[in-house]
């Protein structure tokens, strides 16, 4: 399993990879490689140039301020894992990395690769679209913002287009009174989700909940982000906002879980993620 | 008409090659085929199976899914560089030895080098942590049992040794005393 | 005083130079060598129309591509049934390239040669086969309905149909006072080693001489197969299995056809050429072991005795059968177990689908003979209400029996007759081992915290050591050291040490002494191959015997140097003495000088020899009948396989909302005689627990009704990783002998596995209250049951 011939360039700025991007006709963009270089072994993909980003050393930052989080194109999901302070600012963020493949494919993948490659299977688009993120994107004819809700459009399809680099995402930064968790069954530790639950939940103080969001992945073409807030009882219960996800949702069935079995994990990994995401809030007190 | 090839240095195990390359060249196929350091093993080609897993600037990394011109100037490390510098083996690999961690051996350099850098990063594992530590390599011959007491093993090597870095070229200082190697009753139990 | 080597655990003498990096697997060999791409059939079924290469023609790098229409005598025929037997009446082989028709996915269509794997990639992309798809047969239910066929001169689809029987089942389960009826599925898994299939050719012009490297399980299989397709003398061929990066049954089939092309295009080309698959091509072109599904008839008393057992089955055997039908025969003969059922009937169908080939995998065919007879006894003692393990109790065969004779002819064609094993004894080990007894009480704490806790156990027979023969050489040189030999193969058995364990017990020489090669014809050219849990018993004990002629020979000849009398003589730390006077010696390496009557003195060795006086003057130096050297060699052929047993026992949970399968604890007690290296039994056993807890739990070939294979990548193909293996694995060893080998030893290799998707699903079912009949299982699936059972409390 060999990849087919390639041109190679290999910018050492952001600019000189959007120049080499508008000059090129059918390129593709490498940074981890995690899951692009297995698409050129198996000749899935065959770019005719591919530019490769592991220079670009600008893009290699992550950023924390008040507002949030800001994660460069070439930063590796380990180096954000490790990052205390992203980790405090937006939790959700490293609860997801644990989750995503193994230590020795963190160390390469990208983060901003990973959201690029839109796969509904993997925790990081689903936790860009429950956080209400934004992917910034450079062409040559400029820069633009896109929310988390437009960006991703079908399975390994988002609307970057074909001259865009992406070079950051953004996450906002965790509310005061909010909890994250994310939870997920998959078949082998290390596995992609058969089904996967990233929850936010925003509590105010007398109990009653402001806000409980859960990103859904596994579960469709794309992640899925459902508002649960109207869904839950006192207690508080998360059996209704469990059943109603599991009718607003419809996953399928493959070789690994039928749709009906997927859609109890919906059930379930609501009611744990919800729950999870409700104490994380309490904890962490404000 | 030649494919194009790019010329690029790695550094490997301390040593720095120039290579003329295509830019398709994996850097699996790079140690393998262009330096023939044969002990860095391909068991799937899609980044499954751990074999081929090598150290980059100290770092765990799949060289099978690493281009060769992607690493150009970068230090590696590879299981033939984790000997100690008095050319015994170094505590993981002794600590596989002793505890009859490897059958095919196919599987073992991906191990050995994981197990490298977790043990530096984390000199005293728990039990689990030792199964975590080595959670994303695939063996097919042991069922792990014995490479979990392998790396239990290993760390008490290290201790022994005065928890000095364990190989010579882990992306990190060469301090390498004389192993002393505790006698057969210490431990490795299957 | 030398220790006794034989039961020392001691560390491997394969581990330094593959733990420095240094082993030498196919891959690692060749580095001159032309390598190969081969074009493999997307289509489970179709006609070939035709095979256009020209746009593949001017790649550069590419050396040469061949088709079928390229091979000429023997190479153009179809590849051999390696075991043909009177009930496979419709053996169906491929071609080395596919002629005129491909039955499964990733069958061989073209090869091309390059300067390498890249560049011939590159030329196989733009190598366009045109195709007739025709209807492709998938699973055992389209099979047996034979809309369509696989082969068109197959009909029904059925290779083979057997029946063995032993006194009649059907009246037996008639007249029984109990009876049950059962259905069971189950579907295996593929041996897929880390490193897949190679082979590096040579063909040395000016000696006309072939010499290949293979990662096979059979150097003299290879070798014979490859003399005769390239119709060279085998005196013209050597093969060698260099390190080989695990096997478990895959690599024994042969000659793949790609050592077939190799060897040709290397003959043909005049270079080197050497062939190694990649991952996807290992899932669809190796082979797999793969689905029966069988019906059971069982009728017994009140005490759970089998009266009666009829059982039916139908086997996958895939596209092609080069195999013959080895996995079913001894599904149909391990089935009976431990157990001596009243009168026993099997029957089963072979059947064609098309996909990948079927051959044997660790185990062979008694996985799926163990879960359906320990399936059918947890059935039975679920009827009566009884314990499981007081059915089978009440079952076994009783030690005072051996040897115990079923009336059935096992895979080797020779009686099924159990030599040794005391299963009783086993079965107490285990469940002191497991708690058995204690484990009702776990079991309801458990449920009152709203967990789900079950136990399972299960036991096998597994025929090990099955002939013809195996062959050991033992060279004691001149400098002491002893070189030996054997044909048969290593995967990462450790056989150096082991055999080396063996040779320095029985010359009494220093295990650092003695080197051990294995799989090399140049060394040892009659042999059959590594399989079947045979290694230590036929070559461990060729080996002895051949070494016990060294000794002898040592023995003779030292007492003629010494003047003394053979009896008297001992041999420790590879000096031979008289016993109780020590300082009358003469060192084994001054004893080979001896053995050769040589007319120059080359060495140090030499020269110390010629204090010694041997032979009659009178006589001529080398005796009738002797030869120079102080070598031997032995065979072991034995009349029969001897018989290894073991008990298994699992603790699972169940995840009463995720249906996810935990596994708590996992105990072995096993028997396979005495051990010569406890580690390595050990280790062997943990490798086969690992594959069991894939094969139950984790792993199946996954057909879409096309014939195409979904998951041929290890994404999808679910080895367990550390994380799906239990925290541990309780071995407790019973040992009872082997009267069958000068060893008394019995094989183990395949005995981890045997008993895995039986004993998961005994556990599953006491945790969960369903039946489990069908195998594997995943969460997903056990879902499922627990809704069509009700018990999923949603």
């Amino acid at each position: 399993m060999k990849p087919a011939p390639f041109e190679y360039v290999r910018p050492r700025t952001a600019d000189e990879a959007v120049a080499a991007l508008s000059e090129a006709a059918d390129a593709k963009l490498l940074a981890g490689g995690q899951s692009l270089i297995p698409l050129l072994s198996m000749r899935l993909a065959a770019p005719s140039t591919l530019i490769d980003l592991n220079r670009v050393e600008e893009l290699a930052y992550v950023r924390v301020d008040d507002g949030g989080v800001r994660i460069g194109a070439l930063a590796r999901h380990a180096q954000v894992e490790r990052d205390d302070a992203a980790a405090a600012r937006q939790p959700l963020l490293r609860q997801a990395l644990g989750l995503v493949a193994h230590p020795t494919i963190r160390n390469r993948g990208t983060v901003v690769g990973s959201i690029a490659h839109a796969d509904p299977a993997a925790e990081l688009p689903a936790v860009l679209a429950v956080l209400d993120g934004t992917v910034t994107t450079r062409s040559a004819s400029g820069t633009r913002e896109i929310a988390a809700g437009d960006f991703f459009v079908g399975p390994l399809e988002c609307v970057v287009r074909r001259d865009e680099l992406v070079t950051e995402i953004r996450v906002p930064a965790l509310g005061p009174t909010s909890g994250t968790a994310i939870r997920e069954v998959s078949r082998r530790h290390g596995d992609y989700a058969l089904v996967g639950v990233a929850a936010v939940v925003d509590a105010d103080d007398d109990g009653g909940l402001r806000s409980v969001r859960a990103g859904y992945f596994s579960v469709a073409d794309t992640p899925v982000v459902l508002d649960l807030t109207d869904a839950v009882d006192p207690g508080p219960s998360w059996d209704r906002a469990a059943e109603q996800a599991m009718a607003a949702l419809d996953p399928i069935g493959d070789i690994h879980a039928s749709a009906d079995y997927r859609r109890h994990l919906i059930g379930v990994l609501t009611r744990r993620a919800l729950a999870a995401a409700h104490s994380d809030g309490r904890r962490s007190d404000g | 008409m030649a494919e194009p090839t790019h010329a690029i240095r790695l550094h490997v195990n301390g040593v720095a090659y120039d290579l003329d390359v295509p830019a398709r060249r994996l850097l699996s196929d790079a140690l393998r085929h262009d330096l023939e350091l044969t002990g860095t093993h391909v068991g799937c080609e899609h980044g499954v199976c751990g074999a081929c897993t090598v150290l980059l600037d100290g770092e765990p990394v799949r060289a099978c899914l690493t281009l060769a011109v992607s690493v150009d100037g970068e230090e590696i490390t590879t299981v033939e560089g984790l000997e100690s510098a008095d050319g015994e083996l170094g505590p993981v690999q002794q600590a596989f030895k002793d505890c009859h961690g490897l059958q095919c051996g196919f599987c073992t350099p991906g191990f050995l080098t994981t197990i490298t850098a977790g043990l530096r990063d984390n000199p005293d594992p728990t039990r689990d942590e030792a199964r975590e530590m080595i959670a994303g390599n695939l063996c097919r011959c042991t069922g792990y049992q014995n490479i979990v007491a392998a790396v239990l093993r290993a760390a008490e090597l290290k201790a022994d040794t005065g928890g000095s870095e364990i190989a010579k070229h882990a992306g990190v200082s060469r301090d390498m005393p004389t192993a002393s190697v505790a006698d057969g009753d210490r431990g490795g139990t299957p | 005083m030398t220790t006794k080597m034989f039961g020392d655990p001691i560390p491997r003498v394969e581990d330094e130079r593959l733990l420095r990096g240094h082993g030498q697997y196919l891959d690692d060999l060749g580095h001159d060598a032309l390598e190969v791409a081969m074009v493999r059939s997307p289509h489970a079924h179709a006609r070939i129309l035709d095979i256009d290469v020209d746009a593949a023609l001017d790649v550069d790098g590419l050396v040469a591509i061949y088709t079928w229409d390229d091979l000429d005598g023997p190479l153009a025929e179809p590849l051999p049934l390696l075991i043909p037997h009177p009930t496979l009446t419709h053996p169906r082989m491929p071609y080395a390239l596919a002629k005129d028709e491909v039955n499964h996915v990733g069958e061989a269509v073209a090869m091309v040669v390059a300067t390498d794997r890249y560049v011939a990639e590159d030329a196989a992309s733009r190598i366009s086969v045109t195709y007739d798809p025709l209807p492709p047969v998938v699973g055992i239910e389209a099979a047996r309905a034979a809309t369509d066929l696989v082969h068109a001169d197959v009909p029904g689809n059925v290779a083979a149909r057997m029946r063995q029987s032993n006194g009649d089942a059907d009246a037996a389960i008639e007249a029984a006072p109990h009876r049950l009826r059962l259905d069971f599925e189950i579907e295996r898994s593929a041996s897929t080693p880390l490193e897949g299939r190679g082979v590096l050719a040579r063909w040395d012009t000016e000696s006309a001489r072939l010499r290949i490297w293979s990662s096979t399980q059979t150097t003299t299989g290879v070798r014979a197969a490859i003399a005769a397709r390239l119709e060279l003398d085998l005196g013209q061929v050597d093969v060698i299995a260099p390190d080989v990066g695990g096997g478990f049954g895959v690599k024994i089939v042969h000659p793949w056809p790609e050592e077939v092309l190799v060897a040709m295009a290397a003959r043909t080309l005049g270079r080197a050429v050497k062939f190694t698959e990649d991952r996807r091509e290992h899932f669809v072109s190796a082979a797999h072991e793969r689905g029966q599904l069988h019906h059971v008839e069982v009728g017994f008393d009140d005490e759970g005795r089998i009266l009666g057992l009829s059982v039916r089955f139908w086997h996958d055997n895939g596209a092609f059968i080069p195999y013959g039908l080895i996995v079913p025969i001894v599904t149909s003969t391990q089935l009976l177990g431990p157990y001596k059922p009243g009168a026993y009937t099997v029957e089963f169908e072979s059947l064609y689908t098309n996909t990948v080939l079927v051959t044997p995998y660790r185990g062979a065919g008694r996985v799926h003979a163990a879960f359906v007879m320990e399936r059918t006894i947890d059935a039975i003692a679920a009827e009566l209400g009884v314990d499981r393990t007081a059915v089978r109790e009440n079952n076994f065969i009783q030690p005072d029996e051996m040897p115990y004779d079923h009336g059935l002819l096992f895979q080797d064609g020779k009686p099924l007759r159990y030599d040794s094993g005391d299963f009783p004894a086993s079965l107490e080990k285990l469940k002191k081992l497991v708690g058995w007894e204690e484990f009702a009480t776990f079991r309801d704490q458990a449920r009152a915290e709203g967990r789900r806790v079950g136990i399972g156990l299960a036991c096998y027979v597994e025929g090990t050591g099955v002939g013809p023969y195996e062959g050991g050489h033992v060279h004691v040189e001149t400098s002491g050291k002893v070189k030996v030999a054997t044909g048969l193969t290593s995967q990462g058995q450790g056989h150096k040490t082991v055999f080396a364990q063996i040779v320095a017990d029985e010359l009494g020489v220093p295990i650092d002494d003695v080197e051990v090669v294995t799989g090399d014809t140049r060394r040892f050219p009659y042999a059959v191959g590594t399989f079947a849990s045979r290694a230590a018993v036929m070559s461990g004990s060729a080996i002895a015997l051949a070494a016990r002629r060294a000794r002898a020979k040592a023995l003779r000849i030292a007492a003629d140097a010494l003047e003394a009398s053979e009896d008297d003589l001992e041999i420790v730390d590879g000096v031979v003495r008289v016993r109780g006077a020590p300082d009358t010696q003469i060192a084994l390496g001054t004893v080979a000088v001896l053995s050769n009557p040589l007319r120059y003195a080359f060495d140090e060795a030499s020269k110390a020899a010629t204090q010694f006086a041997v032979g009659d003057p009178s006589k001529p130096p080398v005796a009738e009948g002797d030869e120079p050297g102080l070598e031997g060699r032995d065979y072991y052929s034995p009349n029969q396989s001897t018989f290894a047993n073991g008990m298994h026992a699992a603790v699972v949970e169940t995840d009463p909302d995720t249906a996810e399968i935990r596994i708590l604890r996992y105990c072995v007690v096993h028997d396979c005689g005495p051990m010569i290296n406890p580690r390595i039994v050990e280790g062997q056993i943990h490798g086969g627990v690992g594959q069991g807890v894939g094969g139950a739990l984790y792993e199946r070939m996954a057909y879409d009704e096309y014939g195409q294979l979904l998951n041929a990548s290890f994404m999808d193909f679910l080895m367990p990783y550390v994380t799906e293996m239990p925290e541990q694995i309780e071995i407790d060893h019973l040992e009872t002998p082997s009267p069958l080998n000068p060893l008394g030893i019995k094989g183990l290799g395949e005995a981890g596995i045997i008993p895995s998707s039986a004993v998961f699903a005994s556990a599953i079912e006491d945790a969960e209250g369903i039946p489990i009949r069908s195998m594997p299982i995943s969460p997903s699936e056990l879902f499922e049951l627990r809704r069509q059972h009700g018990t999923d409390g949603d």
